[in-house]
């Protein structure tokens, strides 16, 4: 139907994409440049384009700052992204199976109760929760960052409308199979979530590892710092050297893009979960 | 009405076992319902339910360096912070903030969809390039527009570009006129954010059945029609969630606030140009450890957004069209 469409208007197309592309890629280039430069070429007054040559040293200078808390900030985002990551999966699949399938007395109720967290934005509740987590002993902790990311009620959701597409003959079958409600969750269930648990589980592990607010608030002392928070503090402290600053930034988001990169397909699907099917 | 009603037949249909039997298999039911529900009700209870009571006694208490509750003062917290200048600043701050940026990202991440949907050749590296900026997190966004891109100093790249038009370099970050900061502040979340709301709308363009094109194409309905006639009405729902998934998170703006106009105390620097809400509550809380005030603006905010959220909905039809 559309084959009449100018050759003027494809080529306007694709001349608005590439500007709009080179332009979406400037910030990219800009960390790149600056990670593989010295500090008096980042700061000339006169525009190199290339780091020429590439200055590797920064990041060596930088893992042996011993004012630049970098590699622990790097295990503890490690650590934090992958338990929520693998735990907030495992306890909303749990629940929304459980809201979907298992008939219960106060099932509705439990349900209303979960949907009514998610009337309150999560960064508002920030101060309550942390008068909380300070009382339960979580300041400059680990798991006071962790914990309260482990439920969300939005995934919660999100596993229950799963799980009410899901065909009924299968769970019929582990039924006769003698399988109870736990084995049909973890034979049968689990490994036909392949798609949701990726979709959201990929999702969870970037919003843990580029969290900010609540890491900053819990995470007092350095030894609890997460990679955001130390890039966090070389910026607005300003006590690191341009070229190092760059390398931080450069080493905190690499993990990220080679998972973007890997995972494109699932965070797309992740996307559509959360936006458009609500 | 219609959504109950069809989420109650469906779940009728779905529910395996059939009650006959009762006794032992609903016991096993209930015993297996709570143990699966368990985990999460525990911990939605204990960090999220929890911390809003606990929040609301606060709210009305007076407890400074103390997050106990007992030394009641009324609505004296609410009184204060709705007469405090810095507060209601903060308020007129994030409403302009969301006036930018809720229509920007709106018309940016459409108009990458329609663009990139248009397109054959190349079509999955433009929506690479627009999409992985969602990787990128706040703070290293901040950097890059900070340090590199917005450096009012000359080397900054912004001014480097303008300074080839012959212009000399601009203090992009500071008490200028106009504002040049709120044009980064803004750009910076734009960057960030569309690509996720254009793979939303590519989704939903995508469910648009080919046959309406083709029958408008029959009648001989132009690109702008079509656009205005079909896309537009078919993206309904998908437009309202985009735009207010948008609007809740700019009420809620603190990382590029905090990392690109400074810190607080000290590096606080150009703070003052613009604070959020969240900014102010931030310091409120953890740097005057004022738990009262902090937590009654917490709930002064939530009441404005959950207010806001509605009157858009509403101004925007929300749930009039269930097709």
């Amino acid at each position: 139907m559309k084959h009449h469409q100018s050759v003027v208007s494809r080529l306007l197309s694709y001349l608005v994409l590439g500007v709009l592309a080179v332009l979406f890629l400037i910030p990219f280039y800009l960390l790149l440049r600056n990670a593989l430069m010295t500090d008096p070429q980042i700061t000339s007054t006169r525009w190199s384009w290339l780091p020429i040559p590439p200055v590797w040293s920064n990041f060596h200078k930088l893992f042996t700052d011993p004012a630049a808390p970098m590699a622990t900030g790097l295990i503890n985002s490690g650590i934090i992204a992958v338990t929520t990551l693998v735990f907030q999966m495992l306890f909303s699949s749990m629940a929304g199976y459980a809201l979907a399938r298992i008939p219960a007395r106060g099932r509705n109720v439990v349900f209303g109760l979960i949907v009514s967290t998610l009337m309150i934005p999560a960064a508002v509740t920030f101060v309550p929760t942390y008068a909380v987590t300070a009382f339960l002993g979580g300041i400059n902790t680990r798991w006071g960052i962790i914990v309260p990311g482990l439920f969300s009620a939005f995934s919660i959701f999100l596993f229950r409308q799963f799980y009410l597409g899901f065909p009924v003959e299968i769970e019929e079958a582990g039924r006769l199979d003698g399988l109870g409600y736990a084995g049909i969750y973890w034979r049968l269930l689990l490994p036909n979530s392949r798609s949701i648990l990726m979709a959201l589980g990929v999702l969870a592990f970037i919003s843990s590892w580029n969290a900010f607010l609540w890491p900053l608030v819990i995470g007092q002392d350095p030894s609890s710092w997460t990679v955001q928070v130390v890039l966090s503090t070389f910026l607005t402290a300003q006590t690191l050297n341009l070229s190092e600053l760059f390398a931080a930034a450069l080493v905190g988001i690499a993990p990220l893009v080679i998972v973007f990169l890997l995972m494109q397909r699932s965070i797309v699907e992740g996307a559509k979960f959360s936006g458009g099917k609500g | 009405m219609t959504v109950e009603t069809t989420q109650a037949k469906l779940e009728s249909e779905n529910t395996p076992t059939p009650r006959k039997r009762g006794g032992r298999s609903s016991r096993e039911a209930t015993l297996a319902f709570w143990g699966f529900v368990t985990p999460a009700l525990a911990g939605l209870t204990i960090f999220t339910l929890a911390p809003i009571v606990w929040g609301l006694l606060l709210s009305f208490s007076h407890a400074q360096n103390t997050i106990r509750i007992g030394h009641f003062v009324g609505l004296r917290n609410y009184e204060d912070l709705l007469t405090d200048p810095a507060f209601l600043n903060s308020l007129v701050t994030v409403a302009i903030f969301a006036a930018f940026i809720v229509p920007l990202t709106y018309l940016v991440s459409l108009g990458l969809a329609l663009a990139v949907e248009r397109v054959t050749a190349g079509r999955s590296f433009f929506r690479t390039v627009f999409f992985i900026p969602s990787a990128v997190s706040y703070v290293v966004a901040s950097l890059i527009w900070k340090v590199s891109l917005f450096n009012g100093l000359s080397f900054g790249f912004a001014n480097q570009v303008i300074g080839k038009f012959g212009s000399g370099p601009v203090a992009w970050i500071g008490a200028t006129h106009p504002p040049w900061y709120w044009f980064v502040l803004v750009t910076v979340r734009l960057w960030l954010q569309v690509g996720f709301f254009m793979i939303i709308f590519m989704a939903g363009l995508q469910e648009i059945p080919r046959t309406v094109y083709e029958a408008a194409a029959v009648d001989g309905a132009g690109a702008w029609t079509t656009f205005r006639r079909i896309t537009l009405p078919h993206l309904r729902n998908t437009s309202i969630a985009v735009m207010l998934l948008t609007l809740i998170a700019a009420f809620q703006a603190f990382d590029e606030f905090y990392n690109i106009l400074g810190g607080v105390g000290a590096s606080a620097g150009n703070q003052v140009l613009a604070r959020p809400p969240l900014i102010y509550l931030y310091s409120l809380a953890l740097s005057d450890q004022d738990f009262g005030r902090g937590t009654a603006g917490a709930f002064i905010l939530t009441a404005l957004i959950l207010i806001v959220t509605l009157v858009q909905g509403k101004a925007l039809g929300f749930g009039r069209s269930e097709e």
